[in-house]
């Protein structure tokens, strides 16, 4: 019976939201009123390297879970939590997510997941390696320091939850950033810069193979 | 994972390569994807209606006839589609579900004929959407409860020698229709009851004069008649209530209940009074309690169906009553002061204090009028008038408001009642659906490194082996596994049937939970119990001092301290339902279909109750971060005992015990193939 209350707002039981979820139903309506139509499909065939076929199964995929057009970032943390049942993934989908979004406009258009998707899947191994290195660099500003890296493999291994053999101790994620800057840091000035980190994934075959593993992903 | 996210796994996977520099160890093989087919098209026909869709959609369940090769038996080679005989309205929305991997279930459809559809296209009734799933629990509720009074006037007849005497006198009392006997019993008691009533009532009717006295009451006229009434009346009351008490099933209950004190409560008066002497001063209390003798009247409640739905109803719309009577009661205490005061200057007023006024009050409120107070000066007479008039609103402005109030608030609660209760379930279906993912995973690992190892042996049997994933979730599973060597860490999950355990010190893959627990009573208590203890298992410190013993250091349980800060999301939820999750896994046990199955995951669920039951999303951290090693449905039995020392970790692989195939010397196989993959 809300006669008699006044200006207070009720205190709901369910628990706040987390910040990422826009809290007023204005936003909400604002994203969803946003609608995007992709380039044509010869466009898109010409600036990317996928065939048309593969374009509209990727576009059809894209479209069927986010009808406008775009994908923010709440859409997009909650599809790739759907790989990764046990885990965490939002941190990691998170930068991500801000790879992906290269005019850092807070959502994603099937032009720029199509492109990036390119770059991944089809590209050269430098641009693949250059895409891998802009999503280490967290704030973009050109070079990637040990928070960062920190930050980074802390998402990986939150995305494999906290069941895990053996169990996650505290230190590993931070002994697995000094062997990669151990790897990476030739002039050991604590930073790893574009070309570093180019020179040495190219010395090392394991990485390299690894990045041939996901080539006739379609 | 829903079958919609499916196509986005080349983005899933694309993002992988963000790990591949981080990795220390090599990746494993991507699974190739043998199939160079293109998406077709292909036709659906349902009753002469002609559906299309992609394959692939179709393929996105494959335990359901659409998506597995059981729908080559309705393929019709003249026509080149498949023809299903079947009611094409419910065949929109099962192909709904396909495409969007939402099951919704429409309104006007009737529930068994729904059912009937789904169990024919072998799709589980319990994945309906959150949308649809209420009404459909509602409708097939009711048609059970429909089901089940139709069998109970169908067993009425039937005679149930197995019942006690007991049992049988109690459902005598309980539905008076079962016997002739019965019938009589309650057709003697609600006699009595009246006639108690209308002696009461009789007995204070003034019944003429007796000749030289004043004008006596019948009951102090006839007061033999009356008292022998009175005792007839009481003893068939306590014979009854003795009846009933014996009958109960639960006597302590029976005594508490209402009926039973409503009994009590009506023949105590004459107890009291039979032990009670002639005594002048306590036969004004006496007198009193005589009173309570009216309350013989609620003994109809058991004859009268009517009112005990009265009573619940009062019982239940007792806050809109409670604000109803707060709100009148405002009202007379403002209109009575004003009245006072406005009635204080003139003489002769019958307005002597606020108190007298309420009188006045409440039945200028109620519109009664009696006139026994009247105001007299002016300004009382305004007052007065506009308090008649305020109490017309006051009064008749909340009832319709309780009216309906009650009839929406008493449906609200039931159907927050049954959210509730449902969200229980729900929550289960989803962990389920989770564990079944992960479970599928292990599943095909194991087969996976099965097939790996005959692949290396050259035995062409390879085709035989578990073919059962399609290239999605192989796909899938490949990425997880990708994760799993980025990190060095694998993966715990439930699975009795999973017993395979390959760990090195650089291969850390998804293992189940029950080789954790073994691990840790392996490590603390040196030997291999093949079946679980309740007792050990219910050690919450267990898990600590086993993975420090193994690590050899004196950390405490290194899962509390991940950064539990970040974790405040939707996917909290699938990481704490892991620990108290006991369901065996999907992919080996079929979930029945029956009403009662969310019920019975609630039922299973019941001792990790506390763990669950947290419903909302964002769940705490600290319920999750203790292992639960509580598994009571463990079905697997481990052929080898190791040396206890293998926990090392340069462990040994364990030969898998009841993996399936079809060669014998596949265990030592396995363990073949786990040194081969350490590299």
């Amino acid at each position: 019976l809300s006669l008699w209350s006044d200006e207070w707002p009720l205190r709901s039981a369910t628990p706040t939201p987390s910040p990422l979820v826009p809290d007023k139903i204005e936003d909400e309506l604002e994203m969803t009123m946003v609608c995007h139509r992709p380039e044509g499909l010869e466009q898109l065939e010409a600036q990317t390297n996928f065939t048309k076929r593969e374009l509209q199964v990727l576009y059809r995929g894209f479209k069927n879970e986010c009808p406008s057009g775009v994908v923010n970032e709440e859409t997009f943390k909650q599809i790739y939590a759907q790989f990764f049942p046990h885990g965490d993934a939002s941190m990691y989908a998170h930068y991500l997510f801000h790879a992906f979004d290269t005019t850092q406009t807070g959502s994603v258009k099937f032009e720029d997941f199509v492109t990036a998707l390119s770059i991944l899947l089809r590209g050269t191994v430098h641009e693949k390696l250059r895409w891998t290195f802009n999503l280490y660099d967290i704030n973009k500003d050109g070079y990637i320091n040990k928070e960062e890296m920190m930050d980074i493999v802390k998402a990986i291994y939150d995305m494999m939850g906290k069941y895990t053999y053996p169990v996650l101790k505290e230190d590993t994620p931070r002994q697995h950033v000094d062997v990669f800057f151990q790897k990476m840091d030739k002039n050991k000035d604590g930073i790893v810069t574009l070309d570093e980190f180019l020179e040495s994934c190219q010395e090392d075959d394991n990485i390299m193979r690894s990045l041939q593993l996901f080539q006739n992903v379609m | 994972m829903a079958a919609g996210v499916a196509a986005w796994l080349p983005f899933a996977r694309a993002a992988a390569i963000g790990w591949m520099p981080v990795a220390n160890c090599p990746m494993p093989l991507a699974p190739a994807d043998k199939s160079k087919r293109q998406d077709e098209l292909i036709v659906l026909n349902v009753s002469g209606r002609r559906f299309q869709t992609w394959r692939t959609t179709l393929e996105r369940y494959p335990d359901t006839l659409l998506g597995s090769t059981e729908k080559e038996f309705f393929f019709n080679e003249d026509t080149k589609e498949y023809f299903f005989d079947r009611d094409p309205e419910v065949f929109r929305c099962v192909l709904n579900f396909y495409r969007t991997g939402k099951l919704h279930y429409p309104r006007y459809e009737c529930i068994s004929a729904y059912d009937e559809e789904l169990a024919f296209y072998g799709i589980l009734p319990e994945i309906i959407g959150d949308c649809c799933y209420e009404e459909y629990k509602d409708r097939k509720r009711e048609n059970a409860e429909r089901l089940m009074d139709d069998n109970d006037s169908e067993n009425n007849q039937e005679s149930m020698p197995s019942l006690s005497f007991r049992q049988t006198m109690w459902r005598a009392f309980e539905n008076p229709h079962t016997s002739t006997l019965a019938l009589v019993f309650y057709y003697v008691t609600g006699f009595f009851i009246a006639v108690s009533v209308i002696t009461n009532v009789v007995e204070t009717v003034p019944c003429g004069t007796v000749p030289g006295s004043k004008e006596l009451p019948c009951g102090e006229r006839y007061s033999v008649a009356f008292f022998c009434l009175d005792t007839a009346c009481v003893m068939i009351f306590t014979v009854e209530y003795l009846l009933r008490l014996f009958a109960a099933p639960s006597r302590y209950r029976f005594i508490r209940s209402v009926m039973s004190i409503i009994d009590v409560v009506a023949i105590m008066p004459y107890y009291i009074g039979l032990v009670m002497t002639n005594n002048e001063d306590v036969s004004g209390a006496f007198v009193t309690l005589r009173v309570f003798r009216v309350f013989r009247i609620f003994k109809f409640s058991r004859h009268s169906q009517g009112l005990r739905i009265l009573g619940y109803t009062l019982k239940s719309c007792a806050s809109e009553l409670g604000f109803l009577l707060f709100s009148l009661t405002m009202a007379i205490i403002i209109f009575a002061t004003v009245m006072f005061y406005a009635e204080k200057g003139s003489s002769a007023s019958k307005f002597t204090s606020i108190p007298a006024s309420f009188w006045y009050t409440i039945v200028t409120m109620t519109t009664l009028g009696y006139g026994d107070m009247v105001p007299k000066t002016i300004a009382g007479k305004i007052f007065g008038s506009i308090c008649s008039l305020s109490g017309v609103l006051v009064i008749a402005l909340p009832v319709p408001v309780i009216v309906s109030n009650f009839s929406r608030i008493y449906h609200q609660n039931q159907r927050a009642d049954k959210r509730r209760a449902q969200k229980k379930a729900r929550l289960a279906r989803i962990r389920v659906a989770k564990t079944g993912s992960s479970n599928a995973y292990l599943h095909s690992k194991r087969n996976g490194l099965l097939t790996e190892a005959l692949e290396l042996m050259g035995t062409p049997e390879e085709e035989h082996m578990g073919k059962t994933t399609s290239l999605i979730e192989s796909q899938h599973h490949h990425l997880l596994h990708c994760l799993e060597k980025t990190t060095g860490l694998s993966y715990l999950v439930d699975d009795p049937l999973l017993s395979v355990r390959t760990s090195t010190i650089k291969n850390h893959e998804f293992i189940d939970e029950q080789m954790f627990e073994q691990n840790c009573m392996e490590s603390s208590m040196q030997n291999y119990p093949s079946t679980r203890s309740p007792s050990l298992s219910s050690h919450p410190g267990l898990t600590t001092t086993c993975c420090s013993r193994r690590s050899k250091k004196t950390t405490h349980l290194p899962n509390s301290n991940l950064p539990a800060t970040r974790l405040r999301s939707m996917q909290e939820l699938s990481t704490i339902h892991i620990q108290g999750s006991e369901q065996p896994s999907l992919t080996t046990r079929p979930l029945p279909t029956t009403s009662n199955e969310s019920q019975g995951i609630q039922g299973k669920q019941k001792s990790n109750a506390t763990n669950d039951s947290r419903s909302s999303l964002n769940l705490k951290a600290d319920d999750g971060l203790r292992p639960n090693c509580k598994t009571s449905q463990i079905t697997t039995a481990i052929i080898s005992i190791p040396t206890p020392p293998a926990l090392t970790p340069e462990g040994e692989s364990r030969p898998a015990p009841a993996s399936p195939g079809p060669n014998t010397n596949i265990p030592s196989i396995a363990s073949n193939v786990v040194k081969v993959s350490a590299l």
